[in-house]
């Protein structure tokens, strides 16, 4: 499509955005690093002025070795896929109802979008203190009503609460992308399926999903990188207690709680390790479904 | 087996109605063509027959049975749509095994009757291939294919040629005759198309805002039109349709000549006039000739390479057997 001259005008226009670019990743990035294999405690006098006491792998080997690391991992990866499975789909489960031509729906729409609007701190709080307070929660008075005793959400169940109320700001963003697509499907191969002998569920295992594949790919791998640094979610509700603690928010406690910068910075870099190795395994499964 | 019939059959969209009260019937192993202008209900009426849209009123038989309230999946009707509507994520192959398996035929039935169908319709070097890497013809063929591998009571085709360009279009009319000849399956197909429909068809059917015109072989339609509509309709180019004096003469609201049932003389023809433009297309000229104070403008042919040039006078002699008379309700009379 370019022509040579375009393309080596493109990568000239282009330069000062990957320098800034670069320098903005790679700046914090050697500074994690560099941190992550010193002792760095403010509170004890350490400061970059006076230089820091190089510690080898040490911070490495302490993260790793804390009780609280391998915890975390494995309450991450729940909740990114737990959260990636409720979204994804309930979200092909809304864009197939907002399809269907129906009375109002233009603010049907605008009402299921509106979630993804408010900010995480604002939506913790109001699922935090009007849904799932166990005293005066809008839950508390339904299992009162039914004559249940009222769950304490957010210690007894907290991370699928987490999970509940992330996915709840998340499913907006996936239901979007999900309906646009749905919407570019010709609604004659449905009819040719339709003619073929498919029924409703074998024409949306073999016609709607394998359309939407790509859309799907795309949600699955924007959340992700979202969802591997929920942080504001956490902080609101749990403060990381109940097992809802995830690398994020250990590196986090371990910075400014404990104030320890070296092992936090340890703690960083696992948690980059962490990212890339999801990164890897989401491509494998869906990444093949860009390519066509 | 393919009989399907129509019994007073409606159809409205909200409160307008798109087809009025129809019957028909379609023959066992007929070739079928629906041909009107654009907007008439041939799509959809072939959509009810399909079961794709419900009938308003009325009933449908496929086989003598009831066919009315059976999903499009139980008709054991097949379709081939304008668009092909091919599933771009599966290869040929399976575009064309997906009917079988929906039907859950067992895995070496499928294979065999794939390779078949691909082998008559010369696509076994693209059974691994996808739609998208397809050109229109062979797409085309998927899309028949698909539909000749279930061995349907009937296909039924929404202008599936509309999207080829003129070379590859006669190519697959004729493709498409042959597969008629040699499966005797009853085929109901629209067009717009005059040569299609007149080379194709064991019946036409004309259709004029949802109601039939009429219905016959293509040669009953060309010689004995039975109202001006189909007789303006079929035949290209139109036939001469000439209302007033001229027609009063022979006992008719309005008489027409087909162009090529009139001939042109040196002098003394029975009507005169200027020649317009002339289409010389080798074989046969088209004039249009102004002029003659019967219509607006008459079209006339000549065989062969004619000599006339635009603003010359002509004189024309209509052959009075060919000559259609038609009644102030543009009915035909005897
Ligand atoms: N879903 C629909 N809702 C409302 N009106 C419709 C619908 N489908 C078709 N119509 C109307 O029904 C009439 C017949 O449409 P149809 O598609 O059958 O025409 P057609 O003869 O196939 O035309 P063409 O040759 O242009 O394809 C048209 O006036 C059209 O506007
Ligand atoms: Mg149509």
């Amino acid at each position: 499509m370019a022509t040579k001259a375009s393309r080596s005008a493109a990568r000239t226009m282009m330069t000062p955005a990957v320098i800034l670019l670069l320098g903005w990743m790679l700046v914090p990035l050697i500074m994690t690093l560099w941190f992550s294999f010193t002792k760095y405690l403010p509170l004890r006098g350490d400061s970059i002025q006076r230089g820091l006491e190089w510690v080898g792998f040490a911070n490495y080997s302490r993260f790793l070795s804390s009780s609280a690391f391998w915890p975390s991992v494995q309450t991450t990866l729940i909740m990114v896929g737990g959260v990636l499975l409720i979204t994804v789909v309930l979200g092909v489960l809304l864009a197939m109802l907002l399809d269907q031509p129906m009375w109002g729906q233009g603010v049907v729409r605008i009402l299921i979008i509106a979630p993804f609007f408010v900010m995480p701190t604002v939506s913790a709080l109001v699922w935090k203190n009007m849904m799932m307070d166990p005293v005066n929660g809008i839950f508390a008075h339904l299992w009162r009503f039914f004559g249940a005793e009222p769950v304490a959400w957010l210690q007894d169940a907290s991370l699928s609460s987490v999970v509940t109320i992330v996915s709840w700001q998340w499913l907006p963003f996936a239901t979007l992308i999900l309906l646009t697509a749905i919407q570019s499907l010709d609604s004659e191969q449905l009819e040719a399926a339709e003619m073929d002998g498919a029924l409703v569920i074998k024409r949306f295992w073999f016609i709607v999903l394998p359309h939407l594949a790509r859309a799907i790919t795309i949600v699955i791998l924007i959340q992700t990188i979202f969802l591997l640094s929920i942080f504001a979610e956490i902080f609101v509700t749990t403060g990381g207690a109940f097992g809802t603690r995830t690398l994020t928010y250990l590196i986090f406690q371990r910075v400014i709680d404990s104030q320890n910068i070296g092992l936090g910075s340890a703690g960083g870099v696992y948690a980059i390790i962490l990212a890339n190795i999801v990164a890897i395994f989401l491509m494998r499964i869906v990444g093949k479904n860009l390519d066509a | 087996m393919g009989q399907i019939e129509l019994k007073q059959v409606t159809k409205s969209f909200g409160t307008t109605q798109v087809i009025p009260p129809l019957d028909l019937i379609i023959q066992d192993g007929e070739f079928t063509v629906f041909v009107g202008p654009s907007g008439c209900g041939k799509s959809t009426l072939l959509r009810l027959i399909a079961g794709l849209e419900d009938i308003t009123t009325g009933h449908i038989e496929i086989d003598g049975k009831g066919a009315t309230d059976v999903v499009p999946a139980k008709r054991g009707l097949a379709m081939v749509f304008q668009s092909y509507a091919l599933y771009p994520h599966m290869s040929v192959r399976k575009n064309i095994a997906f009917p079988l398996r929906m039907a859950k035929l067992d895995k070496a039935e499928i294979t065999k009757r794939v390779e078949g169908a691909a082998s008559v319709l010369n696509l076994t070097d693209y059974l691994d291939r996808r739609p998208g890497q397809l050109s229109g013809g062979q797409r085309q063929r998927v899309a028949i294919g698909r539909a000749i591998v279930r061995e349907p009571a009937a296909f039924l085709f929404d202008e599936p040629l509309s999207n080829l360009d003129a070379a590859l279009r006669v190519g697959m009319r004729l493709e498409i005759s042959e597969l008629h000849k040699r499966l005797e399956t009853t085929m109901v197909y629209v067009t717009h198309d005059q040569v299609e429909a007149m080379t194709m068809a064991d019946k036409i059917v004309v259709l004029n805002a949802g109601v039939i015109e009429q219905e016959g072989t293509p040669l009953e339609l060309y010689r004995s039109p039975r109202n001006t509509f189909v007789a303006g309709f079929i035949g290209s180019p139109k036939m001469n349709l000439i209302t007033g004096p001229e027609a009063e003469k022979q006992n008719a609201h309005t008489i027409g000549v087909r162009p090529e049932h009139i001939d042109v003389v040196e002098s003394g023809g029975q009507w005169q006039g200027t020649v317009g433009v002339a289409e010389h297309l080798g074989s046969d000229t088209f004039f249009h000739i102004h002029n003659t104070g019967l219509a607006e403008m008459l079209t006339v042919r000549a065989i062969g390479d004619v000599s006339l040039r635009h603003g010359d006078a002509i004189h024309l002699n209509p052959r009075a057997a060919e000559i259609h008379r038609f009644d102030a309700q543009g009915l035909r009379i005897s």
